[in-house]
């Protein structure tokens, strides 16, 4: 019974730590919502500069929690891992990719003798920009919209449709997520920028584009969110662990954990705040606001997604086959060891921080941009 | 149960992922070894003061910067196919391996991306000590990344630490330590680590030497080559010893993979090391695979019975003793392992029927015989064998693990050898009009790139038929997708980096003949 109570704990805990990952790499995805307006926010190549060299500057934070998202889900809910992974493939390896073309563009858009030119890393960069986050969204909506799939007896996924992933984009809820993300995205590039950049044109051309990122987003986002409260969920028995549909199932949650509905109210009241006071006080710190904002309700929607006996990965074509954080987790002895290995992260946090606030004290400069120094 | 699979799905599945590696690792030793040359060559600069140490450093750092992305771009394809391309493998072991992938990005990749971006845009902004510090942490950032996955690879090559459980139907950890400290894992780190150092020296070598060719920048080639060249031969001599060590291991925990890398058929005592050797075919068969013999070889009487058993009275191994069995030394046949493995397979099965009907009775009990220690040594350590049809299937390429092993071996030496006559030359003072050398080193940059990739190619290719050793064959773990998506991802990948090879050649080399900016 205690190995049951700490397993349980323990599927919880890493569940909260794979919400955390989540609602970093999407806050952290300023730098793709950054790099999708490299063709309509800058006035000059100047402009474009500075923006790349703001964003170039975080590039791999959003990678490594990408990354670390993957390895951490695969180390605590491996059923996750290989069904949606060895199924949906195409909508992970489209979003593979769009992340491979970014990773060098940056280091090679401006270096000599690059064979293909500086518009072709450009377009990368902008795909990767307007691909990752969209489809990062769409992979994310089928948490909740569910997914073909069953698994045999010896938990091997089987897909049910030749599309492999690609009908996730059939779904509109899926798709409204996908954009609420981009924009979000967006509005936390714009953000960023204005906080780092020392260009007065650039600033006013970032403020003037939050709003026309802003109208969508709340369009999208709240379409999502009124969906997702009046739709069905998928509930698992707390004995049995048979899953059945659930009406208002995520309404439910809301209610059922109110602490979990003040994090999300908290959090979309951050991303106003941020995108208000910048356009109101003309204030270069909304991104912190907004950011944290984004953090909180990202991080609420995964433990609506996981929490109260839920599926997290819902099956459509096979209902037993759905999975939650009992039956997809890694054993008691795994969970209790990558538990103390997480112990680490408040450290990373201290040292990342101290780190960007080192490289971040300076802003962005026109001079700096024109220096023979290390620039992207 | 299991499902049988195309065979043109598992094929086209392993062409991506090798695709993958053998590109990943064009990039990631340098990494590793550079890293650590540019720390040593900051720490000089900041304890000198030394303008030209720094010029020196950020010199090389450049060219680190543009290699280093394309590891990264790499890598996240690398991880993320375990699950899109190896599905039943992910959940067979991911117990097991997703722990290390997982410590790997909370313990190493924060580490070194969070610092990569002050070594590179800090000069400027941050003191000259926490500049220096970052440069440390990047190095050792880079080569704990590489722990990590080598655990994972490692735990393939000789699987510890974990019992099976039948409910779930995986393998599960229970004891982190084991895995941690598997011998092929401390073998396989400290190898591949020193590999890189050794390759990157290479390349530092081989670019100071194209300046002293060029006659530019003599004195940032002079003191490259000196950090280099001890760096370079250190790190060939620690290659050396690793891979002798790597390959005693190799002869316990994986005996038909160290027979093969020998091409040694019929087991002996007073066994010779081939130094070096040309296969043949010959009309004698194991099954239906041609037995392969020597048109011609260098070899070292007793000295292979020396290395692995201590004398040369040693008996070693041979293809032969493992498909047919040894009774004397106590090896099991091959058939005999299928047995074993078809009736652990029966044994699993009547678990999962049991299951379908709640026979719960039943299931208890076949629970306690997974927990019996003699079925797990008897019977289901050969589990995998269950997927074998033939004996000689467990017989891996012979030819490519003799060629890929010998030539890995000779330019082993062939590195300490030129790190030696560098740092000769240069104490010498001669270095500069010995032309001939010169181009040596600088046509030399190729060679450890191809041993570090013939080195991973024997340890991928000699595992076959097995994804982990006697546990799961290749054609067992793959996603079941259609050959079609795998085929069209594999073109487009192969384009990809290919695209991206080619433009990181040509910048990199334009950034050597550009030489250093600051």
């Amino acid at each position: 019974m205690t190995a049951m109570i700490s397993q349980l704990f323990l599927q919880h805990y890493w569940w909260i730590i794979i919400s955390l990952l989540a609602s970093l790499l999407v806050f952290l995805m300023f730098v793709q919502g950054g790099q999708s307006m490299i063709y309509s926010l800058p006035l000059n190549n100047l402009h474009k500069t500075m923006i790349l060299n703001s964003l170039g500057r975080k590039w791999e934070f959003t990678f490594t929690t990408l990354v670390t998202f993957g390895g951490a889900f695969f180390a605590s809910f491996p059923l996750f891992y290989s069904t949606s992974f060895g199924g949906a493939y195409w909508v992970w390896i489209a979003i593979l990719f769009s992340f491979t073309i970014q990773a060098i563009a940056y280091e090679f858009r401006s270096k000599p003798n690059n064979v293909f030119g500086q518009k072709t890393f450009d377009l990368f960069l902008f795909l990767n920009g307007s691909l990752g986050p969209f489809l990062i969204g769409v992979a994310v909506a089928t948490f909740f919209t569910g997914a073909m799939f069953s698994l045999n007896s010896m938990n091997q996924v089987h897909w049910s449709t030749t599309w492999y992933g690609l009908e996730a984009l059939l779904n509109v809820r899926n798709l409204t997520l996908g954009f609420a993300v981009l924009f979000l995205v967006r509005i936390n590039g714009l953000l960023y920028i204005i906080n780092t950049v020392d260009d007065e044109t650039l600033i006013e051309r970032s403020v003037k584009r939050l709003i026309a990122n802003s109208i969508p987003f709340l369009i999208f986002f709240l379409y999502f969110v009124i969906s997702l409260l009046f739709s069905n969920g998928f509930t698992a028995n707390p004995i049995t662990g048979k899953i059945s549909i659930e009406k208002f199932k995520y309404l439910h949650n809301f209610t059922e954990m109110p602490v979990v509905m003040v994090l999300f109210l908290t959090g979309v009241i951050g991303v106003l705040f941020g995108i208000g006071i910048t356009l109101i006080k003309k204030s270069i710190n909304g991104i912190w606001f907004s950011g944290a904002g984004t953090v909180l309700s990202v991080f609420s929607l995964f433990l609506i997604a996981g929490f109260n006996g839920t599926s997290f990965y819902p099956s459509l074509y096979d209902l037993q086959s759905s999975l939650t954080i009992r039956n997809a987790s890694s054993s008691l002895f795994t969970l209790n060891t990558m538990m103390y290995v997480s112990f680490i992260i408040p450290f990373v946090v201290g040292y990342i921080w101290y780190a960007w606030k080192a490289i971040n004290n300076t802003k962005i400069t026109e001079e700096e941009m024109t220096s023979k120094e290390h620039k992207y | 149960m299991i499902e049988n699979v195309d065979l043109s799905l598992v094929d086209w599945s392993r062409a991506q992922f090798a695709l993958t590696a053998i590109y990943h690792w064009l990039f990631v030793p340098l990494t590793l070894g550079l890293s650590f040359i540019l720390a040593i060559m900051e720490t000089i600069y900041v304890r000198t003061g030394n303008e030209e140490w720094k010029r020196i450093t950020r010199f090389w750092m450049t060219l680190f910067g543009i290699n280093f992305a394309i590891g990264i771009a790499t890598g996240i394809i690398l991880e993320f196919e375990f699950g899109t391309n190896w599905s039943n493998y992910s959940w067979f072991v991911g117990d097991i391996f997703g722990a290390p992938l997982a410590i790997e990005g909370i313990l190493a990749f924060f580490l070194e991306s969070t610092f990569v971006v002050v070594m590179f845009f800090g000069w400027n902004k941050v003191s000259k000590k926490f500049h220096l510090v970052s440069t440390w942490l990047v190095a050792i950032g880079a080569n704990l990344s590489a722990l990590w996955i080598l655990v994972a690879n490692a735990w393939m090559q000789n699987p510890v630490g974990m019992i099976f459980n039948p409910e779930t139907a995986r393998n599960e950890m229970v004891n982190f330590w084991a895995i941690l400290f598997n011998q092929v894992a401390v073998d396989k780190f400290l190898h591949t680590i020193s590999s890189g150092f050794l390759l990157a020296a290479m390349f530092v070598l081989g670019i100071s030497a194209w300046f002293l060719i060029r006659k530019r920048e003599d004195l940032l080639a002079k003191r490259s080559i000196l950090i280099a060249g001890v760096f370079g031969l250190l790190s060939s001599l620690l290659v050396a010893f690793t891979g002798d060590g790597s390959a005693r291991t190799v002869s316990k925990v994986q005996p038909v993979k160290f027979a093969s890398m020998e091409a040694l058929y019929e087991g002996k005592t007073n066994a010779g090391l081939i130094v070096f050797g040309v296969l043949k075919d010959t009309d004698k068969k194991i099954g239906k695979k041609n037995i392969k013999a020597f048109a011609f070889k260098i070899e070292i009487p007793g000295l292979l019975s020396v290395l692995t058993g201590g004398d040369k009275d040693a008996y070693v191994q041979g293809l032969a003793d493992h498909i047919s069995g040894n009774e004397k030394l106590g090896i099991i046949s091959i058939p005999e392992k299928i047995r074993s493995g078809k009736f652990a397979r029966d044994v699993l099965a009547s678990y999962k029927k049991a299951e379908l009907v709640n026979d719960t009775p039943q299931i208890q009990a076949i629970k306690e015989v997974f927990k019996d220690k003699e079925f797990r040594d008897k019977y289901f350590r050969y589990f995998g064998y269950a997927s074998i049809d033939k004996p000689e299937d467990v017989v891996p390429n012979v030819t490519i693990s003799f060629y890929s092993f010998h030539l890995m071996v000779v330019l082993g030496f062939l590195f300490i050898l030129i790190f030696s006559v560098a740092l000769y030359l240069l104490f010498k003072g001669t270095i500069s009009d010995k032309k001939w050398f010169l181009w040596v080193a600088l046509l030399s940059i190729p060679l450890p790139y191809i041993a570090s990739e013939l080195g991973w190619l024997l340890t991928e290719m000699g595992r076959q038929p097995w994804i982990i050793q006697d546990m799961m064959t290749v054609s067992k773990a793959v996603s079941q997708i259609s050959t079609g998506s795998v085929i069209t991802t594999f073109i487009l990948f192969a384009v990809l980096f290919t695209v991206l090879l080619i433009s990181e050649i040509s910048i990199m080399v334009k950034q050597i003949k550009t030489g250093p900016k600051h």
